[in-house]
């Protein structure tokens, strides 16, 4: 702690002074805009400069005066057994978080505090993510030593007097290189600023010279001064929505690209003393270090495509959770023997070649089948009882009931697949649960750490013998689906003699 | 395999419970029938009877059968609690994995001297585990005896 030399007990402290400018700056980007609408909205602009360059200084200032003020009375103190954080003028909340109860501290730098070299440090105590404690805004410096300060005290290191390493021994256990970036950004191709634009068009559509969704409009458009579209002939209208489609591509890969990009930019996971580290991010560069202890399960995800090409994705399940995502992705793009090291690190291991692994119960299959494709017969024949009352068009019907047979025969189709590749495995120490059809995870939890079993039956399971098996699992979920009454006993007998003969007082997390 | 041991059924007073929950939960519903009974709608019995059978039903018949579909298993490490009469659940918590213990008591629970032990564990499925239906000196025994096995948990 000597490094630390401001992280001693009972001294209030505040945040870096050059906090309250990011705060300012933070606050008139959200302050701004409504402001900027106002004097539109109100026909203000129009007095000319006189008015509004002073009421864009008084915002100015009062967002500067107001921004002070929280940082002036923003304080925090290392307690012997808690962090204690107190703030506000007026509404004054002073908030105490037990070491014991801090599953991790992690450092995060949006754009504008990375600009000063400040970082956001945020105490997870798994008290549901959102209402999590947060030191705003202190130096790199500051916050590693917060950081170590906590991580001391939560292990009952306080009175030793030890001299951590600086930089403690790490090895990189993954990293991405710009290649694999692009690659990864390729698979992430994505439509959803279509989505966005739609979203925008229907909220600014009285800005657009015509009405967006009234097609006679279009009609007029294209038969007017659009009319040199119909004229083109076939060739040029055949390569027009080639053309079209060529710019949907470009468009659906730049996005995935750069959101890739902005999201996992310098992705690196190394293995330190103190866990997983993991560091990614172009604009917001996040740090978070997990404890290898606290991870409670892995899964191993891939997409319907990247699958075809050999890529996976690895996360961990843990109490302690990234803030938006349920859990922490560790590997986001990786080969399978990529991974293996990394699954290794963390104290667990991928199924063995010879493992002997177990299909649900071919009735649960069979029955699944047929809840989905008895509505679609019952529709099929709605629609021909009222077609035959209706004289609907010649043609809809028939065309009806051969799509409703289609997709009847995928359902079938995909039973089959799903009984077929639907499986798990339990070993010495780990459960396996392999589910999905185009895009199947594995997931993987150690047999010790899970918290309850549960056997639970529909009335049409009991009837046919099978049960679903769920597991309580911290931080997250896991379920085998449709397993024979007799095995499921059998799986839980042995996953409990397993929890049973850890005690849970050796076992941390 | 403690696991498949003969269950333990709940204290007989559940019945009288379940009964009595019912009741009152059915009370809007019969009054309903009975106000748009006298309106005349429909022929005499049209509404009322139907709605009288499945409110007898639900207050004699079924509270016996989900008291029968109901028990729960007291091992030496672990809590096993069976439950559910049209979709049936099995669920065991082992001791060691349990965070904390609830005994709850509702006032209709008091009037009956009953009690309802809560097991809260760390997952995110059965995060907490209910048995209500135990005489409340049991459930308080019961708590007793769970905690003697929870460790202080260390971390």
């Amino acid at each position: 702690m000597n490094r630390a030399g401001g992280a001693a007990a009972d001294e209030w402290r505040r945040t870096s002074s050059r906090s309250f400018v990011v705060g300012a700056i933070l606050s008139l980007r959200n302050g701004g805009f409504p402001a900027l609408a106002a004097l539109v909205g109100t026909g203000a602009w129009k007095q000319g400069w006189a008015i509004v360059v002073p009421t864009l200084l008084a915002i100015g200032a009062l967002t500067a005066l107001f921004s002070y003020l929280a940082w002036r009375n923003f304080r925090y103190r290392l307690g012997d057994g808690d962090i204690r954080i107190e703030r506000g003028l007026l509404n004054r909340t002073a908030r105490s978080v037990p070491y014991e109860r801090i599953q991790d501290v992690s450092l995060e730098q949006s754009l504008v505090p990375r600009l000063f070299g400040l970082f956001d440090v945020k105490f997870e105590t798994g008290a549901g993510g959102k209402d999590e404690a947060h030191i705003r805004y202190v130096s790199a410096a500051e916050a590693d030593a917060l950081r170590e300060a906590v991580r001391a005290r939560r292990d009952g290191e306080t009175a030793a007097a030890g001299e951590t390493p600086a930089e403690p021994a790490s090895r990189t256990l993954f990293a991405m290189d710009l290649k694999r970036l692009a690659t990864f950004g390729v698979f992430e191709f994505s439509l959803v600023v279509f989505a966005v634009l739609a979203g925008a068009a229907q909220q600014f559509d009285f800005l657009l010279p015509f009405d967006l969704w009234n097609y006679r409009e279009w009609i007029g458009l294209v038969a007017g001064p659009g009319h040199w579209l119909q004229d083109l002939g076939v060739a040029a209208q055949v390569i027009g929505a080639l053309l079209a489609l060529a710019a949907l591509a470009i468009v659906g890969l730049v996005t995935g690209l750069t959101r890739t990009v902005l999201r996992d930019y310098g992705f690196t996971l190394d293995e330190t003393a103190k866990g997983l580290r993991r560091r990614r991010g172009l604009l917001t560069r996040s740090d978070v270090v997990m404890p290898i202890h606290r991870v409670q399960a892995l899964k191993v995800g891939t997409g319907i495509v990247r699958r075809r090409f050999g890529w996976h994705a690895l996360s961990a399940v843990s109490l302690a959770q990234d803030a938006k995502a349920g859990n922490l992705v560790i590997a986001p793009f990786a080969r399978l023997d990529e991974l293996a090291p990394v699954v290794a690190a963390t104290g667990f291991h991928l199924p063995a070649a010879s493992i002997a692994w177990r299909r649900p119960s071919p009735r649960h299959r069979f029955d699944r089948a047929l809840l989905g494709v008895i509505p679609l017969a019952l529709a099929g024949f709605a629609a021909s009882l009222l077609g035959s009352s209706l004289d609907a068009p010649r043609g809809t019907l028939p065309a009806l009931a051969v799509g409703l047979l289609a997709l009847a025969v995928l359902l079938v189709v995909r039973a089959r697949f799903l009984w077929r590749h639907d499986r798990h495995a339990i070993d010495a120490s780990q459960l396996f649960a392999r589910r999905g059809w185009l895009a199947p995870r594995l997931d993987i939890a150690s047999r010790v750490k899970l918290q309850s079993v549960e056997i639970a039956q529909g009335p049409l399971a009991r009837r046919r013998g099978y049960a679903d098996v769920h597991f309580g699992v911290a931080g997250g979920a896991l379920r085998l689906r449709g397993v024979p009454l007799d095995e499921a006993r059998a799986i839980r007998a042995a996953v409990l003699d397993s929890i049973a003969a850890v005690d849970f007082s050796s076992l941390p997390g | 395999m403690d696991d498949e041991a003969e269950l333990t059924p709940l204290h007989p007073n559940y019945v009288k419970l379940v009964r009595l929950t019912a009741l009152l939960f059915l009370l809007p519903p019969v009054v309903a029938a009975v106000i748009l009974e006298t309106r005349e709608l429909l022929p005499r019995g049209a509404i009322l009877a139907p709605v009288a059978l499945l409110a007898l039903w639900l207050v004699i018949r079924a509270p016996l059968r989900r008291y029968h579909a109901r028990g729960f298993h007291m091992g030496t490490d672990r809590l096993r609690v069976v439950r559910g009469l049209v979709f049936n659940s099995d669920t065991v918590v082992p001791f060691g994995r349990v965070q904390h213990i609830d005994v709850h008591q509702g006032p209709l629970e008091r009037a009956y001297g009953l009690g309802t032990l809560v097991l809260h564990t760390a997952g995110n499925h059965n995060a907490s585990v209910a048995l209500p239906g135990l005489a409340h000196g049991d459930a308080l025994a019961m708590r007793e005896d769970i905690r003697a096995h929870v460790k202080r948990e260390t971390m």
